[in-house]
């Protein structure tokens, strides 16, 4: 039986209240704090997505940025284009643009995901990186986005509500997928490959699956990152960036959704945390902070901040036993 | 057709360095089966520490083949320290973690040398010193062909550092050893080889051989930057790929095919495509000969 409740009703009061904050949102805050607020939710669905595949299901990629890339130029294309074509307001259109990039960038991951998921984990990663910085150099020297000039223009329509209301949708999709019987098959291919093929799961398919699931969000992210920023280069979407979204998943702990998104959270804001120091010693130290960092937390903690447990699971352990 | 000659000629002088440093990448993974991210930003430290020694050493402007291979020679052990330095400080305690951890720590290392690079040497590309100058030392007669002394050098040089290698490899005791902590390095250590420092040698070598490369990508094109590693490691270590990762010569065959590829979509006119020609290299072997052009596929068993 479906529980409507909690299916259906939990999800659409917390999408409501999304839209409620956004439209307050801006009269509250500054311009850059709300930045780094939309920042955030943009890294936290690239993470959470990427956790996916690369936590859950076990695999390795490092091109997610260019699936973020495909689904950032798909939406700001279609924007710009057919700025009217699903009805007169710009909210809607945006929303079906944004899923447009999600779709195309999900089949991105899929033509990507069907030949090279074969691969086991360095030369996996190589391909995944390989692929991202393909796409990446095919949206160089395409003309009708702008090539390497870059794509000017584009409507800022993404707020803090969209924003809010992908991360929940994205964290959620994740959540409950991972819960369910497809969720155990994605953690069977990660504990042992070959045992889950002999229990009769077609490891590949669920591959295949995690990681178009996992690039339609970033491409979603995409979206939202071209029509909050209203400028697009292709070498926004680079090696680093996606160094940088696997970072956050490592950091939080592989298979832990809420050790991703309070990763992406720490990765968005240590930058700008550290900005003071840059201004007294008039050199930029934030980056070679941030690599120490990782190098320090990689020998003393290997399994990130919250290994494989989530926000509740440490509630129960810790903070419930004690009462 | 002299053309032809011409981008053959160019492709196999950037494919001896990439295959020095790629021979960097395939020793390193068939040691630890790490792929070592930082060997890129070696090399460009290697490419630092030659500016900087002929600076000292004031042959900034004297080019002669005396000042080069001092510069060289300083660059490599100046590498070798370095490369016997990450070994020892964030790659040993991580060795038995997994595979990912390892690969992270080797980003966060490369990301390190890349921004204190970034505050020490400057964010402003430099000028490479002029320790060597550069003249036609063959040419045909109506000139469409011709070998500069630069190709000569960086080639000759780089199929030295690789016969110097191959002797190191499989002629002297550390070489043997080498080989056998690659083979299985549990049954190296109980036959009473020392894996910790055959694992730090092989680190020093490796970044000896990048910094060979800095320099002689410094002499050819001499603008250096910190962040001068980054797509040229991708290729080199793409060479090691496309040869069989952990197979030395494997490295080298790739190297010379990766350079020559590259001149050719260059001087056939597809210039922006080059960086994606590598990646389409690299997928396109991975994705019919998964272990390389010389590499044995090994299947996992239960």
């Amino acid at each position: 039986m479906i529980n409507v409740k909690r299916t259906l009703v939990f999800p659409g009061l917390v999408l409501l209240a999304c839209w409620g904050v956004g439209l307050i949102f801006p009269d509250l805050f500054n311009a850059y704090f709300q930045t780094l607020v939309i920042y955030s939710c943009i890294n936290i669905i690239l993470a959470v997505s990427l956790n996916l595949v690369n936590g859950f299901t076990g695999q390795f990629s490092i091109g997610h940025a260019g699936f973020m890339a495909a689904g950032a130029y798909m939406s700001a294309w279609l924007t710009m284009t057919f700025p009217h074509w699903a009805g007169p307001f710009l909210g809607i259109n945006f929303f079906f643009n944004t899923i447009a990039g999600g779709l195309l960038a999900a089949a991105a991951g899929y033509g990507v995901g069907l030949p090279s998921l074969r691969l086991k984990g360095d030369y996996l990663a190589i391909v995944t990186l390989g692929f991202g910085e393909i796409i990446r150099v095919v949206l160089l020297n395409i003309d009708a986005v702008g090539g390497a000039r870059g794509m000017y223009g584009i409507p800022k329509t993404a707020s803090f509500g969209w924003a809010a209301g992908w991360v929940f949708i994205c964290i959620l999709t994740v959540s409950r997928l991972v819960n369910s019987t497809h969720g155990r098959a994605f953690l069977s291919v990660r504990e042992d490959e070959i045992a889950a093929e002999s229990v009769g799961i077609n490891t590949t398919q669920y591959k295949v699956r995690a990681f178009v699931i996992s690039s339609f969000f970033a491409g979603v992210a995409g979206a939202i990152f071209a029509h909050f920023l209203c400028y697009l280069n292709p070498n926004s979407f680079n090696f680093m960036k996606s160094i940088d979204v696997v970072v956050m998943v490592v950091l939080g702990g592989m298979g832990s959704i809420s050790g991703s998104v309070v990763a992406a959270i720490i990765i968005t804001l240590l930058p700008e945390a550290l900005r003071p120091l840059q201004e007294i010693t008039k050199l930029d130290f934030r980056m070679v902070i941030y690599s120490l960092t990782l190098i320090v937390l990689m020998l003393t903690k290997p399994q990130g901040l919250f290994g494989k447990l989530e926000v509740s699971d440490i509630w129960k352990k810790y903070v419930r036993r004690s009462s | 057709m002299e053309a032809f000659f011409q981008h053959l000629i160019n492709g196999i002088s950037l494919g001896s360095i990439y295959a020095l440093i790629a021979l960097g990448y395939t020793m390193v993974y068939g040691i630890l089966q790490l792929i070592n991210f930082a060997h890129s930003d070696v090399y460009m430290v290697g490419a630092f520490i030659g500016f900087y020694s002929a600076r000292w050493l004031h042959v900034s402007d004297s080019p002669s083949y005396m000042n080069f291979f001092t510069v060289l020679i300083i660059a490599m052990v100046g590498c070798g320290i370095l490369g016997f330095l990450i070994e020892r400080l964030a790659y040993r305690p991580i060795r038995n973690a997994p595979k990912l951890n390892a690969l992270i720590t080797a980003i966060g290392v490369s990301l390190f040398l890349e921004y204190t690079g970034q505050i020490v040497f400057g964010p402003t590309p430099q000028v490479f010193p002029n320790i060597l100058s550069d003249s036609i030392i063959f040419s045909t007669t109506s000139g469409g062909v011709r070998i500069t002394r630069f190709d000569a050098t960086i080639l000759l040089t780089g199929v030295g550092l690789m016969i110097v290698l191959e002797y190191i490899i499989h002629k002297t005791k550390l070489g043997k050893a080498m080989r056998a902590t690659s083979y299985n390095s549990q049954w190296a250590s109980l036959m009473g080889i020392p894996v910790d420092t055959i694992i730090s040698m092989t680190f020093v070598i490796g970044s000896a051989l990048a910094a060979a490369g800095g320099i002689l990508v410094g002499i050819k094109y001499p603008k250096i930057e910190p962040l001068m590693g980054i797509m040229i490691g991708l290729k080199a270590f793409i060479a090691a790929v496309l040869g069989g990762i952990g197979n030395l010569g494997g490295a080298v065959l790739g190297g010379i095919i990766m350079g020559v590829a590259e001149e050719f979509v260059v001087g056939y006119g597809a210039a922006t495509y080059r960086d994606a020609l590598a990646f389409g290299i690299l997928i396109i072997i991975l994705l019919f000969r998964p272990a390389g052009l010389l590499g044995h596929f090994s299947v996992e068993k239960v």
